[in-house]
């Protein structure tokens, strides 16, 4: 079965547990999540999610079935075949003495990153932009010698209006949409 | 007017129309039991274990339609809840768990008798809470039994700290529940109904396969119009039976690994399945690449979730069975498929349930049948686990809407006796017969001093085999007979019975049967039979485990009645 990534995007209650309840089911039913990033969203008592999973297009669909089961998952919609704009971030903490230093800001100024922290031996930087992006400079930065790196995993949203609409307001369409899957 | 959150929930309760609470109490809900006398209108049943109070009120909800109640203590009480909880989850019955809870400035700190219930019965619930202001008590409650009873039924937990039972709020129930995200779909999509019409029309050989969803939307004269009109003929589900009367002419019986050999030799050669609020779990299709191998599906669910879970479907219809089929039915032209119809007959006729072997022994199969028989068909059977489940599956003829009661999902022993109390309890004008097995019976045979004192009075027929039955038969079968950890030396089950206050008897051969039965009917109370069966019986017909329904195995040597 061929497999691809999807991106998920649910709005949730903002309560305690929430996650809780999705990690559990993603774990029961051996779903494989690449990312799950949590937020506040526009809407008061709501946080957005973006949910990144490896799989075939059924498993995603159920996956997507299930989280709308959980009762404080207000919203899941799979936006893998929207345009959308999709970024995530990274802090990477790299070896530089003063000999290496220029190298590095070079390199960092071509991804258009930043230096967020300069240490005697070490600096911190901060890139955004989709995997590959991040990916490419990590490889760049390997020969310095990186020292940490922590990222956010994808957060994305579909371009232009009215995109995914908020509860309570969602068109007879996408209803009937959403029905005949 | 304020009040303690002990009262706001009895109120609340008593709002949701609840009649009935199965329950033990505990440390933490002294102060719950403390306010139920104020509340007369809610029946407590002191239980001898949780979990019978979580099969109990299981087995009220499924015999009534409306929401059981149990009730535990923090700690050990709601642990023992668990079983019952996930039982109720996996055949979608709705239930209301009410725990208590250590206080709150305890809570996180591993106090006495703190578990962590609503993190334990998460996978296993369709929602639980953690009430902790008892102004929110109400509102929960109100969403409890919102969501419990509405969309596809489930068990929901509230746990509740002590404190917050004592703490005062004003009372006000709401009249709504605020859940955007829980709206079930009702009405099915009319372009796939139109769908779904065609096919019906058009096909050659099709097939209902009507599963527990048809009870639970009531929808017995819909689907009994859908399978009259255009001449269906209808199999069901475990959970499924007695949702189409079994006398019928187009009634095919239960599919399944000890389904009849015509009901999965249709489902082999139907054009199309309509499966009607039932979910392909793995005991009903066998071999899932190999389910009805020439037929296109049309699947109607309530739960969006199982359209395409388990099965590959054609046309999904997400809804509520009665309103689907309401609508269904209007578009199906009435039809005949006599040359299907007669093929389907034939098999019924070349292949009949394995018939009551004649022997000097006391053959289970015979017990059924005869209860069958005396009680006319009016009983509600609430079965336990096993080879016990399957015989009054198959020998019983259920004729009656909703007459038979039995642990699907989860096939947990022990489910037999506090469910029979449960269905009993909550229809009191019903004779009710719990066919036990002599392993599960002992699983939760305390509850038999519930039944002496609650007056409940359950007909109790103990298939005792002698064995785990079940398991003993996958050993035969498989293991080359090593029955390992499968005798039972059990206890005398009349002395027991006799002990708690319920008159009994033994019965050991075919000619005592009926006078046994109808002397337990005559019995005003409870009543225990223990029959004493062929200890090495097995159910047939069987799908192997990991086989196709087409390569079901009849009782060998097994004459067939032409
Ligand atoms: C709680 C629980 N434990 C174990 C099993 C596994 N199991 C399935 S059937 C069976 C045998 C049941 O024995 P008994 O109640 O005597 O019924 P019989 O099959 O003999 O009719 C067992 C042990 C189970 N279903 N439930
Ligand atoms: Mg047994």
């Amino acid at each position: 079965m061929t497999t691809t990534k999807h991106t998920l995007v649910a709005l949730v209650e903002d309560k305690p547990g929430v996650l809780t309840r999705m990690a559990s089911l993603f774990r029961r039913r051996g779903f494989n999540i690449e990312s799950i990033v949590v937020g506040r969203s526009e809407l008061p008592h709501l946080a957005r999610m973006t949910i990144v999973i490896d799989g075939s297009t059924t498993m995603v669909e159920q996956v997507r079935k299930q989280l709308d089961k959980i009762i404080n998952v207000v919203k899941v919609s799979d936006i893998t075949a929207d345009d959308t704009v999709a970024r995530e971030l990274a802090l990477i903490k790299v070896g530089a003495t003063a000999s290496t230093r220029s190298e590095i800001i070079q390199i960092v100024d071509v991804f258009r990153a930043n230096i967020v922290d300069v240490a005697s031996d070490s600096v911190i930087i901060e890139v955004t932009g989709d995997e590959e992006k991040i990916n490419s400079l990590f490889n760049l930065l390997r020969g310095f010698g990186i020292k940490e790196m922590t990222r956010t995993g994808r957060i994305a949203m579909t371009r232009g209006s009215p995109g995914r609409l908020p509860v309570g307001k969602r068109s007879s369409k996408a209803q009937a949409k959403r029905q005949k899957t | 007017m304020k009040m303690t959150g002990a009262q706001i929930l009895c109120e609340s309760l008593v709002k949701e129309g609840v009649e009935v609470i199965f329950g033990l109490p505990g440390g933490a809900v002294i102060p719950l039991y403390d306010t139920l006398p104020q509340y007369p209108q809610l029946r407590h049943i002191l239980v001898r274990h949780e979990q019978g109070a979580a099969h109990a009120a299981d087995g009220y909800a499924r015999a009534t339609g409306k929401v059981g109640v149990c009730m535990a203590t923090s700690g050990p009480g709601a642990t023992n809840l668990v079983t019952g909880i996930a039982n109720a989850h996996l055949d979608s019955v709705p239930v209301v768990a009410i725990t208590g809870q250590v206080v709150r400035s305890l809570i996180g700190k591993d106090a006495f008798q703190e578990v962590d219930i609503t993190g334990i019965t998460l996978p296993i619930t369709k929602h639980n809470y953690l009430v902790l202001e008892v102004g929110s008590l109400a509102k929960v409650v109100k969403e409890a039994f919102y969501l419990a009873r509405n969309g596809r039924p489930s068990p929901v937990l509230i746990d509740i700290p002590r404190d917050v039972f004592i703490e005062q709020a004003e009372f006000h129930y709401p009249s709504k529940v605020d859940l955007p995200s829980s709206k079930p779909t009702l009405q099915g999509h009319p372009t796939q109904i139109k769908k779904a019409a065609k096919l019906i029309n058009e096909a050659q050989r099709p097939l209902i396969i009507a599963g527990r969803g048809v009870i639970i939307s009531g929808a017995y004269a819909e689907l009994k119009q859908l399978a009259e009109t255009a001449q269906i003929p209808v199999v069901t589900t475990l959970l499924g039976i007695s949702c189409f009367p079994e006398s019928h002419i187009l009634s095919f019986g239960m599919l399944g690994m000890h389904g009849t050999a015509y009901a999965n030799m249709a489902v082999e050669a139907a054009d199309l399945i309509i499966a009607v609020g039932m979910r392909f779990g793995d005991r009903a299709t066998c071999k899932v690449s190999a389910f009805a191998p020439h037929a296109s599906i049309v699947h109607i669910d309530i739960d969006p979730a199982e359209i395409g879970k388990n099965m590959r479907v054609d046309v999904p219809i997400v809804g509520d069975v009665k309103l689907v089929l309401n609508a269904l039915n209007k578009l199906i032209i009435s039809t005949e498929h006599i040359d299907w119809f007669q093929q389907l007959d034939d098999w019924r006729k070349e292949h009949p349930l394995t018939f009551v072997r004649d022997s000097e022994g006391l053959p289970p199969q015979f017990v059924i049948r005869k209860i069958y028989e005396v009680t006319q068909g009016e009983a509600i059977i609430v079965t336990g686990v096993g080879q016990n489940q399957m015989w009054a599956a198959q020998h019983y003829w259920y004729n009656k809407p909703n007459s038979l009661i039995s642990s699907g999902g989860l096939g947990a022993m022990g489910f037999e006796l506090p469910a029979a109390m449960g269905a009993k309890i909550g229809c009191p004008d019903n004779i009710v017969w719990c066919i036990a097995g002599d392993g599960g019976f002992q699983m939760t045979i305390q509850e038999l001093a519930t039944i002496v004192q609650e007056k409940v009075a359950v007909k109790i027929a103990i298939i005792n085999n002698g064995y785990l039955g079940m398991v003993r038969q996958w050993q035969q079968l498989f293991y080359k007979r090593r029955y390992v950890a499968t005798p039972l030396a059990g206890p005398d089950f009349v002395k027991v019975a006799e002990a708690y206050g319920i008159p009994g008897l033994r019965v050991k051969r075919k000619e005592e049967v009926v006078s046994a039965i109808e002397q337990a009917m005559e019995e005003q109370g409870p009543f225990l039979i223990d029959f004493m069966v062929e200890p090495e019986e097995n159910v047939y017909p069987m799908v192997p485990p990991g086989a196709a329904l087409a390569e079901i195995i009849e009782e060998p040597g097994k004459e067939v009645a032409v």
